[in-house]
């Protein structure tokens, strides 16, 4: 392995891992709030993907400026994020809250096959592509390598300022502290007079927002097929689980290390490279059963 | 008493089908199958612990068996339904050491993570596994007979039947048992069950194996029956559905799983028919609604139209007799 093959890898993984996190942070959120590990996570990576893709399409196709493409990734996502995310806690999630968390699992696990079928009703099953970000933006070189900057800039970007925004909203701002609260003791923070039914409803939102931007961010680099909602949430999963359910920040230090392992395999060792992620998760709860940064839980007698 | 009888009448009934409706036939036998790797989600669920990876021990039953035939041109049924016990058994006590010792979503999870290693490796190692279009699977012979295509679907029928009536007593047995009965104590309070001297771990792990024999041998008994092994078997949506079946049914009952499976199999195959590649959203509708209105699943909504059985006596058929 040259030092070319490395630095290759190592921008490569950097890439990837910007777009785990942000799937991963987004499930690790609405799962440290609300209790629920939200399988549908995966297909609103999937349909933000796939509504920044036409809609990209649909604005190079009239003529506008490529530029454009970059909010119009954002609207998508918070568009699909909201609409969907919105809807899906309204209607359903609100209703199950006290009941089994397996119930809870499975109802978000139908949801996750609604949407995956409807996915396929609405865009069909031919791969789609939507490259404009990654054209316009061009190519730079760093540690002697021609990449996107797309890739290498842009995304780490991304990420940073999502992680950076969701520290600040969580610590620092009215709304943040009371989603805190209600993580900590949902009753007490009702007796507060906190709405913990609207901090429920803003948190998956949010979560749902960012579960579809990483798919819109995902757009310029990967062709869309059906099944990549599947994947996803697998791989956000382990992201999330690596780092210890409900961790922000250990979030992202997971996905880099597994966004980063996963490119490396896939030049030393191209067979292993779609069990790396889970090969981490396995060693990891080997060796502490909460993730990287959980906490243990208190058992109750 | 009662409760046999109609068991038995059933299985009668069951028995005579292939005379009744010849067409039918295949169809039965994979619900039957299918049914079977339900039941083994139900073990778990006793213990309130779903796996959202089983399908491993599904695809690992069917792999075992073209694996077998591919070496053995003549290899008798019985011995491949041995060979998956004995593969799917030892799977499911290495990966259950480990996995036993989460609960919850993590428990889930974890069992995930394990059937995508193993999809993936399925799909990967061409030479091998035959990749993604998956493995052949011969017909075996039963006793030293061979049979023909029909005569074999037929042979097929009256095999899954025999076994799912045979692990239907078994693990009504299992459950009523004290290491059964431990399940739900894991279930209510794991704490207490370690005061009272049992190990939570261990009677976590011996339904883990269990659960994960049954799995292969339903497996075995579909890949046998489709004449084909494929990586999707153990994909993680399968496992899903496995446990989407257990809950439609109706958690901790037998009948329950068998009775999932059909609707679940009759649903998929009447939707396609009824709108294109729809059966997704009409079940995912399905498992809401009986979620959120039928909890207990079909043997609830059973029992709630057949007008009989209040609270007083749920506990009763809670605790699953074995029909």
């Amino acid at each position: 392995m040259t030092m070319n093959i490395a630095a290759l890898a190592l921008l490569d993984g950097l890439a990837y891992a910007s777009l785990l996190f942000l799937v991963a942070v987004g499930l690790t959120l609405i799962f440290g709030v609300l209790g629920i590990l939200n399988v549908a996570h995966g297909s609103l990576y999937a349909i933000g993907a796939y509504a920044t893709a036409t809609l990209g399409q649909w604005l190079v196709a009239q003529g506008f400026n490529p530029w454009l493409t970059f909010p119009g990734m954002i609207v998508a996502a918070v568009a699909v994020g909201v609409l969907l995310g919105g809807l899906i806690e309204r209607l359903l999630l609100q209703r199950i809250y006290s009941k089994d968390p397996v119930l809870q699992l499975l109802v978000t696990f139908a949801v996750f096959m609604i949407l995956e079928n409807l996915q396929r009703m609405i865009w069909g099953v031919q791969p789609y592509f939507m490259s404009t970000p990654l054209t316009v933006l061009g190519n730079v070189r760093l540690l002697g390598i021609n990449y996107t900057a797309y890739q290498v800039l842009f995304l780490p970007a991304a990420a940073l300022v999502v992680l950076f925004t969701l520290r600040y909203f969580l610590r620092h701002t009215n709304m943040g502290a009371q989603i805190l609260a209600v993580t900590e003791d949902r009753e007490a923070a009702t007796a507060i007079g906190i709405n913990a039914s609207r901090v429920y409803f803003m948190t998956f939102v949010i979560g749902a927002c960012f579960a579809a931007l990483g798919g819109a961010l995902a757009t310029p680099t990967t062709s869309l097929v059906t099944g990549m909602g599947a994947n996803m949430i697998v791989l956000s999963f382990a992201v999330a689980a690596t780092a210890g359910l409900g961790q922000i920040e250990g979030a992202a230090i997971s996905a880099l290390i597994i966004g980063i392992a996963r490119s490396f395999a896939v030049y030393l060792s191209p067979e292993i490279e779609v069990i790396m992620p889970y090969l981490i998760m396995v060693l990891v709860l080997l060796v502490r059963p909460n993730g990287l940064f959980g906490k243990e839980t208190v058992r109750k007698i | 008493m009662k409760k046999g009888l109609v068991a038995f009448a059933l299985l009668l009934a069951l028995a005579l089908l292939p005379f009744a409706a010849s067409n039918m036939v295949v169809f039965a036998t994979m619900v039957m199958a299918k049914g079977l790797a339900v039941l083994g989600i139900l073990v778990l669920l006793r213990a309130d612990q779903v796996s959202f990876g089983h399908a491993m021990f599904f695809a690992a039953g069917a792999y075992t068996a073209a694996f077998l035939t591919a070496a053995w041109r003549d290899i008798d049924l019985i011995l491949l339904l041995v060979a998956t016990l004995a593969v799917t058994g030892i799977a499911g006590l290495l990966i259950g050491v480990f996995v036993t010792r989460y609960r919850g979503i993590f428990f889930g999870m974890i069992n995930l993570a394990f059937s995508m290693v193993l999809y993936s490796i399925l799909e990967k190692a061409f030479h091998i596994t035959g990749g993604s279009d998956g493995l052949r699977i011969r017909r075996p012979t039963l006793l030293g007979f061979e049979f023909s295509r029909s005569e074999f679907d037929l042979v097929m029928f009256y095999v899954v039947l025999a076994v799912a009536a045979a692990c239907c007593v078994l693990v009504g047995r299992y459950l009523l048992s004290p290491l059964g009965q431990a399940l739900r104590a894991v279930k209510t309070n794991e704490t207490r069950v370690e005061y009272l001297g049992l190990s939570a771990k261990s009677v976590l792990l011996t339904g883990y194996v269990i659960s994960a024999m049954l799995c292969g041998l339903g497996g075995v008994l579909m890949g046998l029956v489709q004449g084909l092994a494929s990586p999707e078997h153990a994909f993680w949506s399968r496992s899903a559905e496995l446990v989407f079946i257990a809950v439609l049914g109706g958690q901790g009952h037998i009948a329950g799983a068998f009775a999932g499976t059909l609707v679940f199999e009759w649903v998929r195959t009447s939707a396609a028919a009824l709108l294109d590649d729809s059966w997704q959203l009409i079940l995912g509708v399905t498992l809401i609604a009986i979620i959120l209105w039928a909890p207990g699943g079909l043997i609830q909504l059973w029992h709630r139209l057949a007008g009989r059985r209040t609270s007083s006596d749920r506990t009763g058929s809670e605790s699953g007799v074995a029909e």
